[in-house]
Order: structure tokens, then C-alpha cells, then sequence
């Protein structure tokens, strides 16, 4: 045992120097030359930062496309979801809540097609992304409340659409910051 | 055909095809004497190594038995638990803490050491508060290290067991240890770490972001140094979260490339030192059988898992619900269901224990799979321990094996005898009895006293809640002891784990599931080394058939369902079957 504390020691504090120091810095190094430079890409609005692309924020007023419902209140110091049980009586009470509300908002849409991401909280609370049906559902409410054409609010959701990777992985993806930047635009 | 089924297809499929190469690459790195004709693999780091075993005043070229490596493995794991407990105490009033983040608790900075010491990543703590830029950095990324390069480091020393010659001296951790740093998970972090930055992921030592939000909002946001970390969370099997929602957050997996990625880094380093290990036992018949065996059992929980998620929430259902999309409580849009449940096995499987969707909201089932993936803890499982851990059952199924066709049993050419059964028996025993154990203790400290618990959240208001809230507190409990044994790290996250008897028990069961299955083997195999070699005559059990295989599977189902099953049944099963 004491003659392995001296070894012991010095391997602990030449690692600390390598892995602690010498590797953060490298990558902080390679990260200055990436989009957003390390520090997180952020959206840009009339000459001013209005939130950060990958972070999901709260848009709740009918003229928005909104985005869903967060344990966090998008609150992007901290994270985390529900982590409600899925037979949690009072999980399932708010649920009901949620697409009370959405019904009252989107009148024209029956209860079977509500998107299930519209009533139900993600794993960050800081969820940026809809689905691409999940948008469109909106785009009706959207048209009536500003007056739109719902053709050329569905143009937009299409434009703002980003495929699966490489055409082929994972689910397509709306970022909602965006696409309402875009539609504050038009 | 479905892109998300696609994408965890190629997912696991690119993992498997990347994993032989680089088994190769490790075998050529650990090997003492690199092969004629060869240069040692990842050579350049070699004047870094001497560097390293000078300042560290390390003779490399001297072998040492096995209980002097398990000593100077147990010793330096003490000095980082001590190192790591006073700077989580301190952390407020050292520096490089921009957001003004408070100490931990003793009890918590005590669970949080040994958490990460062990490989785990239990956190009872959210990142982005819970901890400074310095922590981040010098205690839990270096812990992400060295842990990972210990389990390597005790695999390696297992493989000098099984050599034909009979031999005491068995290599020399300090070089295993240094190397899988120098040249395996140093080189793979950075490059997994540039990869993440390119896609978004923060690294820089800012503090807070703020904006004010197009609604009127002023949102702070959490970043800092976090890809450098993420990086070795994965690649070291570790999973502890740089942020509060793990790799759930959008800063900490932004994409559903990063997603594939991070799923790849996690899962490849298991199975590539699996086959590196026959390669370097020199039996690659009998480490494909092995490896088929954890496919087998891998695929068993994740089939149903990505259907039960899939099909959605019942509950959701009778409100009238369509879910064509399946379950997204808890899950993010840019992954969706599948991917969400293919990551939940991977990362309780392997022991990662990082989680892109929050477990607690699974489906009862799915919650079942995910337990079943810790309690085996064996398919793949983590750096360097999954085999491990896979040994002991290997060592009672060529003992049953030999029972059953009245052969001694026999392993790699050394008689298996009373003195080795025991000690594998034993290890199998004790997960059992931190898990059950534990989670009969907590079970009856809510009923007699819950103030020492702390309230259940699924069922603080008692009037209010059903059954099926029971049932799903229960689940709770026996997860976080089950992540805790498996050295697993995730948890159900509704629980209240951040108490003076969740931070202690966990802690201590956390030492025990890590280091019981890292003696137990080593010993085992020590033990195996000193024994005569007899060469395979036809009367020795092969080990590296189908048979034999299919042989261990069963040990390894039966073992789990009798181990396991009623605590099953008690938690997901009885939820899932309670009618709605």
C-alpha cells in the first residue's frame, strides 16, 4: 500500500495537467473557429440577439407558432422534464388540460389529430424543434389571427422544414425560433 | 422504410463495423511486445508515456503480481475520492465558478465523489447549478477518465491470466492505465469533442448567455466548457450530464447527427474491447460466441423496447390521442420515440447511463427493459468491467456445464474448483442483495418513516394517489438502487434523490458494485493463473461453441429471473398490468 501513494500522487497530478488543462484548452482552442465560436449560436432579429438557435423558448400568444409545453418554463438556466409517470393522475389531468386549451385555440381541429408533442413536455423542458405536421396545425390559427394566406404560411413551415439526415435518419424537424423570426418577417 | 427506424438501424449496425477495427487497434496498443514485423499501434504517444512514468517515478518494464496491481488500482482510486470529495466541498470559493454556483453538501459531494470515482455518474444534482467550470473540468471530466481507464486498465490485467505458461506476474496496471489514457481515450475525446463543437455543442469559458426572448422573456442560459466533457462521457461509458437533462439537451446533443454519434462513442468501446480481449487471448472462436451471446441478449430488450415506445401511451390514448408519432413525454422532437428507446438500452445495457429521453416517463415496460439491462449489466456492458462482469457467469455456466455432462470443469485450460465457484457465486449473490436490500430498506422507510426518505414525489399527496402511483414509486426506488449497483447512473428522475439517505445508501452500494465485481474476477482469474495448464484433450468442455453459448445465456436468464422477477413484478409489471 505506501509505496504505491507516491506513484499514486504523481500519476494523479501529471493526468490532472493533461486531462484537466491541456485537453479542455485544446478543445476551447478548436472551438473559437466553429459557428457561434464555442459560446452558443444565437439568433438575430432586427439587430438584436433573440435567443439561441439550438434553445427552445416560449411562445404561448396565438400569433406564434407555439412550442411545447416545458417542466423548466424554458427557463435554459437549469433543464429537465416531467419525469411524470406515464399513469400519474395528475400528469394525466394536466394533459387533458392542454388539449382543452389547444381546442379552445384551434377550434377547427378534432382531438384525434392534435400532435401528442403539443400536450406533452419534452426531456430538456428546452425543446427547439416541432414536427413538421406539429407546425401545420397551427398555420390555420395562425393565418386567421394575422390575416395570412394559409398557403403561404404552409410555404413557410416547408421552407423552414429540415429534413432527416442525409434525406435518411431520424424524424424532420421544424426550429420554431426560426421559423417565427421568419414569419414576423413577412 | 421509416427514417427514425432507419437511423437506429445504422446506428448499431455502423457501431459493429467501427468496433473491429479499433479492436484491433487496442489489442496492437496493450500488447507488452508488440508483434514481429510491427510497430507498436498509436507509437507517437510513446515519448508522452515516459514523460509520464518519469514524473511519476513508474517503472513500466516491471511486472507485478495480481494482488500488487489490485492494491495500486485500489490506492490511487482512494487518493481520487478524497481529491474529488474536498474540491466539491470547496467549489464556491475556488475559481473559474463565472455563475456564482454554491458547494455541495458533504453528503452529496460524498456521493458525487464516489459516483464518478466508480464510473457511474449517479447525479443528484443538476449541472448547471450544481456544479463550477473548475469542477466540471478537474473533477468530474478527469474522473470521466481515469475511471474508464481503470475498468480497462483490470480488463488487461485479466487477460495476462490466460496465457498457456503458468505465471505470478502478470503485468503492470500503472502502464494499462496510462496507455488507455494516452492513446485510446484522449485521442478518441478530442476528436469526438472537435466533432461535437462543429455541431453546436458549447465550449468556451463564458458564463450565463441572456437574451430577451421574442415574448418578452429574459432567458439566461446555462453554457461553458461542455463539449470536452461530453466527449469522454460517452466515449468512457460514464454518462454523468454536463447539463441537468443529459444528453436530452439540446446544448448537450443538438442534433440528430450528434444523437447517432454519441449513441456510437457509447456503445463502441465496449464491444471493441471485448474482441480485443480474444484477440489478445488469442481465442477469437470463442470471443465471437461471447460476443453472440450479449448480441442476443442486447437485441431482447431492445426489440420490445422500440415497439412498447413506439405504439405510444395508453393513458394518452384514452384521452383521445392519436400519437401517430408514439410516446413524447419526456423525449425530444429531433430524436423521436425510436431513437429515444433504442439510447434507453444502450446506455442501461452498457452502464453509461446517460439519457437522451427521461426514463421516468417511459412506459411501464420499457421501464422493465431498461431495469433488465442493468440487472444483467452484461451485455456489452461498460469499459473494460462489461466483461467483467460477464465472467462470473461464464464461470457458473462451465460449472453447471461440467456438472451436467460429468466432465471437471475446466476454463481456458485450468481446472475451475470449489475456491472459484464460490467467489463467482458470490459477486452474482451480491447485486442481488444491494439491489433488493436496498430497495426493501427505502420501501419501508416511506411507510415507517418517510421524513428520512424523503417524500416520493409520484405519491406525496397519499389521498390523491392510485395504485398504479404506487407501483410506479416502488419502480423509482428499485431503479435508482439497480443504476446505483450497476454502476449505471441513470435514474428515474421524479424521485427525490437528493437526501442525506439516498446520497449514503446509494454511495455505498456505488463502492460495492463497483469494486466487489473488479476484485471478484481478478481474483478468479489470479487464482486460475497459478493453476497448472492442461492442454484441451477431447475430454475438455469446449467453450467456444454455439452450444456452450446458448449454455451461458440461459445461466445468465435464469440467474436475472430468479434474482429478479419479483421485484419486477412488484414495480413496472404490476403497473403495466393495472387496469386503466
Amino acid at each position: 500500500m505506501k509505496k504505491h501513494i507516491s506513484p499514486a500522487l504523481r500519476l494523479t497530478g501529471v493526468m490532472l495537467v493533461l486531462l484537466s488543462v491541456v485537453y479542455p484548452l485544446l478543445v476551447a482552442g478548436f472551438a473559437r473557429f466553429t459557428p457561434g465560436g464555442g459560446a452558443g449560436e444565437t439568433v438575430i432579429a432586427n439587430g438584436k440577439v433573440v435567443g439561441f438557435a439550438r434553445i427552445g423558448q416560449s411562445f404561448r400568444d396565438d400569433r406564434y407558432f407555439n412550442t411545447r409545453p416545458s417542466a423548466v418554463g424554458y427557463n435554459a438556466a437549469g433543464s429537465g422534464g416531467s419525469n411524470k409517470g406515464p399513469s400519474n393522475p395528475e400528469y394525466l389531468k394536466q394533459v387533458q388540460a392542454r388539449i382543452d386549451t389547444f381546442l379552445v385555440h384551434n377550434p377547427d381541429i378534432r382531438r384525434a389529430d392534435i400532435p401528442v408533442e403539443l400536450v406533452t413536455a419534452s426531456g430538456s423542458g428546452l425543446d427547439p424543434d416541432l414536427s413538421p405536421g406539429a407546425a401545420k396545425i397551427q398555420v390555420a390559427r395562425i393565418a386567421r389571427v394575422r390575416g395570412i394566406s394559409v398557403d403561404r404560411l404552409n410555404t413557410l413551415v416547408d421552407a423552414h422544414t429540415e429534413s432527416p439526415l442525409f434525406g435518411l435518419f431520424g424524424p424532420a424537424r421544424v426550429n420554431v425560433l426560426k421559423l417565427n423570426v421568419a414569419l414576423d418577417a413577412l | 422504410m421509416n427514417t427514425e427506424l432507419i437511423g437506429v438501424a445504422v446506428t448499431y449496425l455502423a457501431t459493429l463495423l467501427l468496433a473491429i477495427p479499433l479492436a484491433q487497434l487496442m489489442a496492437a496498443c496493450f500488447r507488452d511486445k508488440p508483434e514481429p514485423n510491427s510497430r507498436p499501434a498509436m507509437g507517437f504517444m510513446a515519448p508522452l508515456e515516459r514523460l509520464i512514468y518519469r514524473i511519476a517515478g513508474i517503472d513500466p518494464d516491471r511486472p507485478m503480481n495480481w494482488k500488487e496491481n489490485l492494491v495500486a488500482l485500489l490506492t490511487i482510486n482512494a487518493l481520487w475520492f478524497v481529491y474529488a470529495f474536498f474540491m466539491l466541498l470547496f467549489q464556491d470559493k475556488l475559481p473559474l465558478n463565472p455563475d456564482g454556483n454554491p458547494a455541495m453538501t458533504p453528503d452529496l459531494a460524498f456521493n458525487t465523489a464516489i459516483s464518478f470515482m466508480v464510473n457511474c455518474d449517479l447525479q443528484h444534482y443538476a449541472g448547471e447549478t450544481g456544479l463550477t467550470y473548475l469542477t466540471q473540468l478537474g473533477v468530474i471530466n478527469f474522473l470521466m477518465f481515469v475511471s474508464a481507464a481503470t475498468g480497462i486498465a483490470a480488463l488487461m490485467l485479466m487477460v495476462r491470466a490466460f496465457r498457456p505458461e503458468r505465471t505470478e506476474l502478470s503485468g503492470n496496471f500503472y502502464v494499462y492505465f496510462t496507455r488507455a489514457i494516452t492513446r485510446i481515450l484522449l485521442p478518441g475525446s478530442l476528436i469526438l469533442a472537435f466533432f461535437l463543437t462543429l455541431n453546436g455543442v458549447p465550449a468556451s469559458f463564458d458564463g450565463e448567455g441572456q437574451f430577451a426572448s421574442i415574448e418578452g422573456d429574459t432567458v439566461h442560459v446555462s453554457r461553458g466548457p461542455a463539449a470536452a466533457v461530453i466527449a469522454i462521457k460517452h466515449l468512457g461509458t460514464n454518462g454523468g450530464g454536463y447539463f441537468g437533462a443529459n444528453s436530452a439537451h439540446p446544448l448537450e446533443n443538438p442534433t440528430y447527427g450528434t444523437n447517432m454519434v454519441e449513441l456510437m462513442a457509447q456503445v463502441l468501446l465496449p464491444i471493441a474491447l471485448l474482441l480485443a480481449f480474444g484477440y489478445l487471448i488469442n481465442r477469437r472462436r470463442f470471443i465471437w460466441v461471447v460476443f453472440g451471446v450479449m448480441t442476443t441478449g442486447f437485441l431482447l430488450l431492445v426489440i420490445p423496447t422500440l415497439m412498447t415506445e413506439y405504439s405510444g401511451s395508453p393513458a394518452l390514448a384514452n384521452l383521445g390521442l392519436a400519437q401517430p408519432t408514439g410516446a413524447m413525454e419526456g423525449k425530444e422532437v429531433r430524436f423521436g420515440p425510436l431513437s429515444s428507446a433504442y439510447w434507453s438500452i444502450a446506455t442501461t445495457a452498457i452502464s453509461t447511463g446517460s439519457v437522451n429521453s427521461m426514463h421516468d416517463s417511459s412506459m411501464p415496460l420499457s421501464g422493465a427493459f431498461q431495469l433488465l439491462g442493468m440487472m444483467t449489466n452484461a451485455f456489452y456492458g461498460g469499459c473494460g468491467v462489461g466483461f467483467l462482469n460477464y465472467f462470473y457467469y461464464l464461470i457458473i455456466a462451465v460449472f453447471i456445464a461440467g456438472l451436467m455432462v460429468g466432465r471437471t470443469p475446466e476454463l481456458f485450460g485450468r481446472k475451475v474448483e470449489a475456491r472459484e465457484i464460490k467467489i463467482a457465486s458470490l459477486v452474482a449473490l451480491l447485486s442481488t442483495l444491494l439491489i433488493k436490500g436496498g430497495t426493501a430498506l427505502a420501501a419501508w422507510l416511506v411507510v415507517q418513516h418517510p421524513e428520512v426518505v424523503g417524500p416520493l414525489v409520484s405519491v406525496h399527496d397519499a389521498s390523491n394517489a392510485s395504485h398504479a402511483d404506487h407501483y410506479h414509486g416502488f419502480t423509482q426506488m428499485l431503479y435508482e438502487f439497480t443504476s446505483a449497483n450497476a454502476n449505471n447512473g441513470s435514474g428515474f428522475e421524479g424521485l427525490n434523490d437528493n437526501t442525506l439517505f439516498w446520497n449514503v445508501a446509494t454511495g455505498f452500494v456505488l463502492l460495492l458494485g463497483r469494486f466487489i465485481p473488479i476484485i471478484g474476477p481478478l481474483t478468479v482469474a489470479g487464482l486460475l493463473a497459478n493453476k497448472k495448464y492442461v492442454p484441451a484433450t477431447s475430454g475438455t468442455l469446449p467453450t467456444d461453441t454455439a452450444t456452450f453459448g446458448l449454455m451461458t445465456l440461459a445461466v445468465i436468464l435464469i440467474i436475472t429471473a430468479l434474482s429478479f422477477f419479483p421485484v419486477l413484478v412488484l414495480g413496472p409489471l404490476a403497473e403495466y398490468f393495472t387496469p386503466r
